[in-house]
């Protein structure tokens, strides 16, 4: 018993993951390709037309998903470089490092699709609703995340700060959240809401799911890809990397 | 859902440019970002080699 | 000269044995001193807040409603971006001379020492902004019941810059690009404090109560006053390692 948790720990090294995550990732992106096959099917070819928004609505089967899966890479970067921080392991601050350009490409997604909903539906582009704004800022999160990694030469305190940023950034999310919100009542009074969505149809909802779980075997597949260049670029003084690159 | 052609799956019910504008930049930055990594990946094989051609060849 | 001399100001060292409170006291007043031989790091951030909320006018033109109106939000920008400002001289000159890794390896908690340079921090920058900022407010048509939440608003929110500052300014310590950088960085965790502050002038005026405002922003500060020296504390062991 105790020989199989061993086991499953000495995937905590970079020299043993690398061939892990390199046998996984493919995996992950034809679980990804198939569920977003089945959920594209689902949003133009299941979903009936809505009453109130005709087919413009079918922009929420990209945007809601990429805007979950924003706030959830966001938590998963934050834990990820959390358990770096506090057990000191290299490979935990790599997969934060590697999550965090997909993640900031899922809010800027976000973003652009809740902007090209908004103006058939709203008549502008931009909204100041509670939602979109907190997105704004958690793109502003990410890109701070990655500038203040990008900017420190040695890779372990890199991990490290981007790692107390991450933390501080979840706990202020709720806050920021919140506080977004409230400023959005305040100065709206009859707001309009992108929240106010149209009344969900079952499919509806299952498209919605199903293309937030492809784009979320797509987040794995690809931080696997990544983690496994920051790999190759950090160790590469290792004997093994070049016994591997043989 | 039925349509009845191409040109109306298209048009999505007059809503095309929105509808496609937004499926197709979430596709194209897919695409990109693993295009991206594709290169990053060539990069660095490419960095090692080199290194190792440096030890091979060199004495300073 | 490898080693620097002994660090200006009062020797920290020293201090190490005797209790935590007189270190505290020691760290502020070092801070303050340091500041009053270098004028210029306290006064142009504040020249800065001033020059930015004098420019606001002039961009939007001088009809007074729309002034009186915009007031509340941009002297609350221009508070945070003059915090951006002064926040860069936080550790660095510490960093610079050595004596920040003195203070780390002392007896002396390094949280306590943090929490005495935030301190002096809100002292040096932003109860000058708290100041100032009436007479600003004066330019921009404010009433004196509005200028006096105004005022009152900055007076609660610039302690939670500072701390949440210290955190930027921390974890930016001798990186690259550090004044932008620790902006990019910080601003974000700044909005809060900003809607809430902002906000409690017009929602005075709107006729809605205050007490919301001012309890948030009462609650940010105690959260931050809690969590953020400690985070700081972390920031800098990992800047200094």
């Amino acid at each position: 018993m105790k020989n199989r948790v061993a086991n499953w720990f000495r995937f905590a090294s970079p020299q043993n993951f690398y061939p892990l995550a390199g046998r996984l990732w493919p995996l992950f992106a034809m679980l990804g390709t198939v569920l977003a096959g089945i959920g594209l099917w689902m949003s133009f070819f299941v979903a009936p037309t809505d009453a109130q928004q005709g087919e413009g609505y079918r922009i929420i089967f990209v945007h809601v998903p990429v805007s979950w899966m924003s706030m959830f890479i966001y938590l998963v970067m934050a834990t990820w470089a959390g358990l770096g921080l506090i057990f000191n392991t290299r490979l935990s601050g790599m997969m934060a490092t590697a999550l965090a350009p997909t993640g900031a490409l899922c809010a800027f997604l976000s973003l652009w699709t809740g902007a090209l909903w908004g103006k058939p539906m709203w008549g502008t582009y931009w909204v100041w609703d509670a939602r979109l704004t907190s997105e704004l800022i958690l793109l502003f999160l990410y890109l701070g995340f990655m500038a203040l990694q990008a900017a420190i030469d040695d890779p372990r305190r890199a991990d490290k700060a981007g790692a107390v940023l991450a933390l501080v950034g979840v706990i202020n999310v709720p806050i920021i959240y919140f506080s977004v919100k409230w400023w959005n009542t305040l100065h709206q009074g009859a707001s309009v809401s992108l929240t106010r969505s149209p009344s969900m149809a079952t499919t509806m909802l299952w498209g919605m799911l199903i293309m937030s779980l492809a784009i979320w075997m797509y987040t794995i597949a690809v931080a696997l890809a990544r983690v496994r260049c920051i790999i190759l670029e950090r160790e590469r003084h290792a004997d093994w990397v070049r016994h591997a690159v043989e | 859902m039925q349509w009845n052609s191409a040109a109306e799956f298209f048009a999505m019910g007059g809503y095309g440019v929105f509808v496609w504008g937004s499926f197709g930049m979430t596709v194209l930055a897919f695409v990109l970002e693993v295009w991206l990594i594709r290169r990053r990946r060539a990069a660095a094989l490419q960095a090692i080699r080199d290194e190792r051609a440096d030890g091979a060849s060199g004495s300073r | 000269m490898s080693t620097a001399g002994p660090p200006q100001g009062a020797p920290v060292n020293e201090a190490a044995t005797s209790s935590g409170g007189s270190v505290f006291v020691a760290v502020v007043r070092r801070e303050i001193a340091l500041a009053m031989r270098q004028k210029g790091d306290v006064l142009t951030p504040l020249f800065f807040f001033v020059i930015v909320a004098s420019l606001f006018p002039l961009g939007v033109g001088p009809e007074v409603q729309l002034l009186a109106r915009m007031a509340p939000g941009v002297l609350w920008v221009g508070a945070l971006l003059a915090a951006m400002l002064s926040l860069q001289r936080l550790f660095a000159a510490d960093h610079a001379d050595g004596s920040l890794e003195q203070m780390a390896i002392s007896g002396t908690p390094l949280t306590l020492i943090v929490c005495a340079k935030v301190l002096a921090h809100f002292l040096l920058s932003g109860l000058p902004l708290v100041l100032i900022a009436p007479v600003l407010g004066i330019q921009f048509g404010l009433d004196a019941r509005a200028l006096g939440i105004l005022t009152l608003t900055l007076l609660v929110g610039t302690p939670t810059l500072s701390l949440i500052g210290g955190i930027g300014a921390a974890l930016t310590l001798g990186v690259r690009g550090g004044g932008v950088l620790l902006s990019l960085l910080t601003l974000p965790l700044y909005i809060p404090v900003l809607i809430f502050g902002a906000g409690a002038v017009e929602a005075d005026a709107a006729g809605l109560g205050v007490s919301a405002h001012f309890s948030l922003m009462g609650a940010l500060l105690l959260l931050t006053g809690l969590f953020a020296p400690f985070a700081t504390t972390i920031a800098l062991r990992i800047s200094l390692e």
